[in-house]
């Protein structure tokens, strides 16, 4: 039965997210997340694996939650249901595509779209925070623990290096870096 | 029938070539779709890319998926789209399920745990920077701004599924591009 469950949750995933990459997030968070499957710490460290693998985010992402929770087979329906949908539409769609684009109706389903996305990506960013900062929740006080102040620079640090156009893998190297090097030398306790 | 089976097999090997060598997904693949499909292969031209990448766009899924499918399709129909889907996603698979082994090997050992600390400031940085690329690329009026502070709101304080917010967002977007097409007519 999950292998059912999670060909269908990967279904919707794929049927519902428009454009590459990050647009997924708040699908991933409000379906498998929420399911169980994967926690939110989990999630955000499997970006990072993600963002230095080849190949596509939802592919790994499908792959790898499938693995997790049913092994081989798993991974295969998970990944079969994430692709299906754009598969089926983009065969039809290539056989008229030029009626589709010039389409007074994409272009509306668009221009309501883009926003909304936006909007969702957002809320997904918000609940990340969260993870990343307040990983055991507010617990220890909002701002207190090594934890969350090296967590809180390092981050600031990477914001600088993205907008100055540093690629994501070197990001995440260097991140890793800094994190097993503060990790020992404030013996942090996780 | 030779050809056919020649180009099917052809578009199996670019894609998986593409599969396995863009990182990040999405746009960063482009580059490598023009590179292998238009200037080596000549399948499609350039323009043909721009279309095809414009309509990836707008339908669900990832741009990857969508391309090689569509592209895939083209140059050789079903089998073609089959193939070329296939070729793209397997890098990936196979990679990933090596690491999802290691992972569980070694996700209690000390250094990995304080890298994935380090990482996890690092991957929200990262994410941060493309919500602020998509939120600069997105077009701006009342309506957009509107839409997204209510997907937020609805999504980040009440809880609400994704999905239902993607639905609702595509059937204002089309009311709303209906109406004004009806309006012009009347003018």
């Amino acid at each position: 039965m999950i292998l059912l469950e999670l060909f269908w949750t990967f279904f919707k995933i794929g049927l519902f997210t428009f454009g590459g990459g990050y647009a997924m997030l708040p699908m991933i968070q409000s379906e498998v997340v929420s399911h169980g499957w994967i926690s939110e710490k989990a999630l955000v460290d499997f970006i990072a694996v993600a963002e230095s693998t080849p190949g596509p985010f939802a592919v790994n992402l499908s792959t790898y939650v499938g693995i997790e929770k049913a092994g081989l087979l798993g991974a295969v329906c998970a990944l079969l249901g994430v692709i299906l949908p754009s598969f089926i539409i983009i065969l039809i769609v290539a056989v008229f595509y030029k009626k589709f684009r010039e389409s007074k109706a994409v272009m509306g389903v668009m221009s309501g779209l883009k926003p909304c996305t936006v909007g969702l990506i957002a809320a997904a960013v918000l609940t990340m925070v969260g993870t990343v900062f307040w990983p055991d929740g507010f617990t220890t006080g909002i701002f207190t623990g090594p934890a969350f102040w090296i967590s809180f620079v390092i981050f600031a640090g990477m914001v600088v290096c993205a907008f100055k156009k540093v690629k994501t893998p070197v990001i995440i190297g260097i991140s890793a870096v800094l994190g097993i090097a503060v990790g020992y030398i404030f013996n942090l306790q996780l | 029938m030779k050809e056919k089976r020649n180009n099917i097999l052809k578009l199996f090997l670019s894609f998986f070539k593409i599969g396995a060598l863009s990182f990040g997904g999405g746009y960063a693949m482009i580059p490598h779709i023009q590179e292998e499909v238009a200037d080596k292969r000549n399948w499609i031209t350039e323009e043909e890319l721009l279309e095809i990448i414009s309509i990836a766009e707008s339908t669900p899924g990832p741009i990857a998926i969508n391309s090689a499918t569509f592209i895939g399709k083209k140059v050789a129909g079903f089998w073609g789209a089959f193939f070329a889907t296939l070729g793209v996603v397997l890098p990936s698979f196979v990679i990933i399920s090596v690491i999802a082994y290691l992972l569980q090997q070694f996700n209690q050992y000390k250094p990995i745990k304080y890298a994935f600390f380090g990482i996890r400031a690092g991957v929200l940085a990262c994410i941060v920077k493309s919500l602020y690329m998509m939120f600069k690329k997105c077009p701006k009026g009342i309506m957009e701004y509107i839409l997204m502070a209510a997907a937020l709101a609805i999504v980040a304080f009440l809880k609400i599924k994704a999905i239902y917010v993607i639905i609702a967002c595509v059937l204002i977007g089309l009311a709303v591009s209906l109406i004004a097409g009806r309006r012009k007519k009347a003018l």
